[in-house]
């Protein structure tokens, strides 16, 4: 790929709107550096295309073509309308914390009353005021992804939450991302939680749009570390409009003894990317994760996860569901590294897609990488249509043939779902998925 | 007095090879009727082409239920209606509780019949009392659709279904196969229990066994895509006793 190319493509406009966005950017000093040189990495590349590898089934370029200017802050009207759409999205019991195109929205958070050994903070807070050792691990994300240095160049706002050794939180925290805009625009937001020792806490991430946005993109990323001993439950629901695009990144570390269980559901965006990196740093921690794509027009919605095995005695487990109905296209990439170090690494991947028409396409593309002798690893994938019989015995019972798929759907994505330990997510999850099933019948 | 189910000189097609040539059969309310053939007779066929099963060309004949062309009709209509196959071979639907599976299909015939949905509370009493009548432990409903099911628990599952969605005539596809002595007894008795004057029933078996239990009105036989002879019980018994080569030299 020749350089000038990539800039004449999509670096330059994006440089432009770089150097015009800088002043608002939160941080100076060190935090400005570090923009700087993400956008730089950013710059090199450009928009990432088919023959970069790991972007084969997902060219931004094909599929996004451009990098949207930076969204306003939003104003009071815009707060309205986000207040409607994050009504529908409450979790009975649960902590709010959202974002209105990109920037965090105190009226319609809830920050008082907070447990002890909890603390939370802005990003702007931070980049502008916070602690060195925070700002450096806000910036660990790596710019050799472009689009996580594009984050880090860009990114305006987002919640950093921080979980004392021994704090076990019994309210969920909800992070919510809305749109309003009602013009084109895109919102960098990162997010921070970091969990002690002997902590436990469950996060979850809904990204919506309020009514009137429809173009627009969420350039979204969170840094996660679990300490020794603590787990963490997350659910992450992304429900944007249908033409927007949410390109989503994680980094995430693990102690020893750790737990992360994740699911994670994607119905809604034109285009969306969710890539993850799971890293072990401790032995004997469990991670599962699960995830769910519901498709159809001609959304495009890949999840790659990476899952490195660096340390003994750690237990990993991936399960994908992908339903893609008309011209949608689904995309699971799975890698999973086991280092020398990591002996009696357990590690398995399943991926399953469901084609309900001849023009859907699902991608799955495990790689599994084994250093060490001594270890447990496997995948499997299929893709198929409903079967037939199954349908037939159900509309012989009266159910019509939408509501014989429905029902069948319903039980294909159930596996994952049922994944969800706290009932009141997995009630969230399923009523996501009911809205995508009855929207399309 | 218009039949419940008429089959009218069908011819029946599956890829190019008729398997039907030309069946004829009047069922009234409250009969029960047996037909009984070697396999490869024909006799699945006609349960699936009554049901609505894909995969089938009519190329002649038709299918009348209560003088309306079943046809013409979606399988989930014809269920609406009052026609209820059980199945040979029910299948396994992991994922989907029986319990959310009946709920579900019964509403929907009700909606398709333009009677209101029943509410789970509504539901779970009638569910109950079905299952309690056919022995049906509860537990049973918690779990998938058949999955793990013994045979005999799967043929219990589909007389369930028929009990619950009281159809007006029930085609029981080779109720009898894979089922011992004593779960066919049960399978037998609860089918028993839903005989009534307004329901009809065609029992489609290989063997008289069944017989003994569902104590036909009407026997048919069928050889090579029609039916051969028919007439009462007793016909059966003869079957029995001289098995069906006569037929199959007959047709």
């Amino acid at each position: 790929m020749n350089l000038a190319l990539a800039k004449n493509e999509t670096g330059r406009p994006l440089s432009d709107s770089f150097a015009v966005a800088r002043d608002r950017l939160p941080g100076t000093g060190k935090v400005a550096e570090a923009r700087s040189a993400a956008f730089d990495a950013y710059d090199r590349v450009g928009l990432p295309h088919r023959r970069i590898e790991d972007w084969k089934y997902t060219d931004l370029r094909a599929l996004m073509r451009e990098v949207l200017p930076l969204a306003p802050a939003p104003d009071a009207a815009a707060l309205k309308r986000a207040a409607a759409a994050v009504k529908l999205q409450a979790i009975k019991g649960a902590r709010r914390l959202v974002l209105v195109d990109g920037a965090f929205a105190p009226k319609l958070s809830e920050l008082d009353g907070l447990e002890k050994g909890l603390a939370i903070r802005t990003l702007r807070e931070v980049l502008e005021g916070g602690d060195a050792a925070l700002q450096t691990q806000l910036f660990t994300p790596d710019s050799a992804n472009p689009l996580v240095a594009l984050n880090s160049a860009m990114m305006t706002d987002g919640v950093v939450i921080e979980i004392a050794n021994g704090v076990v939180l019994k309210q969920p925290l909800q992070v919510i991302h809305v749109a309003t805009g009602a013009t084109p625009a895109a919102m960098f937001t990162r997010s921070l939680l970091r969990l002690g020792k002997d902590a436990g806490a469950t996060l979850v991430e809904s990204y919506i749009a309020a009514d009137g946005a429809k173009v627009y993109q969420a350039h979204d990323s969170l840094v996660v570390a679990i300490g020794d001993n603590s787990r963490l439950d997350h659910v992450r629901l992304v429900e944007d409009a249908r033409e927007a695009v949410n390109i989503s990144s994680a980094v995430l570390t693990l102690g020893a003894h750790a737990h992360f269980n994740t699911f994670g559901m994607t119905s809604g965006a034109a285009v969306s990317r969710y890539q993850a990196t799971i890293a072990f740093a401790g032995e004997h921690s469990r991670v599962e994760t699960n995830g769910v794509n519901l498709l159809n027009g001609r959304q495009h919605a890949d999840t790659t996860l990476f899952m490195d095995h660096a340390v003994p005695h750690c237990v990993s487990r991936e399960v994908f569901r992908a339903v893609a109905d008309d011209r949608a296209h689904s995309v699971f990439q799975g890698r999973i590294i086991v280092r020398p170090d990591a002996q009696k690494t357990d590690a398995k991947m399943m991926t399953r897609a469901l084609l309900l028409s001849d023009d859907a396409e699902a991608d799955n593309k495990p790689e599994l990488e084994i250093f060490a002798d001594d270890v447990t690893c496997g995948h499997g994938a299929t893709t198929g249509a409903l079967d037939e019989s199954l349908l037939f015995y159900l509309r012989a019972r009266g159910l019509s043939e939408k509501e014989a798929q429905a029902l069948l759907i319903q039980a294909f994505v159930g596996e994952a779902i049922e994944s969800i330990v706290n009932d009141d997510l997995r009630e969230l999850a399923i009523a996501a998925a009911q809205r995508w099933l009855e929207a399309r019948s | 007095m218009t039949a419940l189910l008429e089959v009218k000189d069908l011819k029946v097609r599956v890829e190019e090879r008729e398997i039907l040539h030309g069946l004829t059969l009047t069922v009234n309310p409250g009969e029960v009727h047996a037909i009984m053939g070697p396999n490869g007779s024909g006799k699945s066929t006609l349960s699936h082409v009554i049901a609505g099963k894909p995969g089938y060309e009519v190329t002649d004949g038709q299918i009348l239920f209560r003088g309306e062309d079943l046809l013409e009709m979606d399988p989930d209509e014809r269920a609406a209606k009052g026609v209820f196959l059980a199945f040979q071979y029910p299948v396994e639907i992991p994922g989907v509780t029986t319990w959310n599976f009946l709920h579900t299909a019964l509403n929907a015939q009700r909606k398709a019949r333009g009677e209101s949905p029943l509410t789970s509370p509504e539901f779970l009493k009638k569910v109950r009392a079905v299952a309690k009548s056919l022995n049906i432990p509860q537990d049973m409903l918690k779990r998938g659709v058949n999955v793990g099911f013994s045979g005999g628990e799967k043929k219990r599952n589909e007389i369930l279904q028929m009990a619950l969605f009281e159809p007006a005539v029930c085609i029981l596809d080779e109720m009898d196969s894979g089922l011992d002595i004593d779960a066919l007894r049960v399978a037998a008795d609860g089918v028993n229990a839903l005989r009534s004057p307004e329901r009809a029933m065609v029992v489609i078996t290989h063997y008289q066994r069944l017989l003994n239990y569902i104590v036909p009105d009407f026997v048919h036989v069928m050889s090579k895509g029609r039916v051969v002879k028919s007439g009462g019980k007793d016909l059966a018994l003869e079957l029995e006793a001289s098995g069906y080569a006569q037929f199959e030299d007959a047709a």
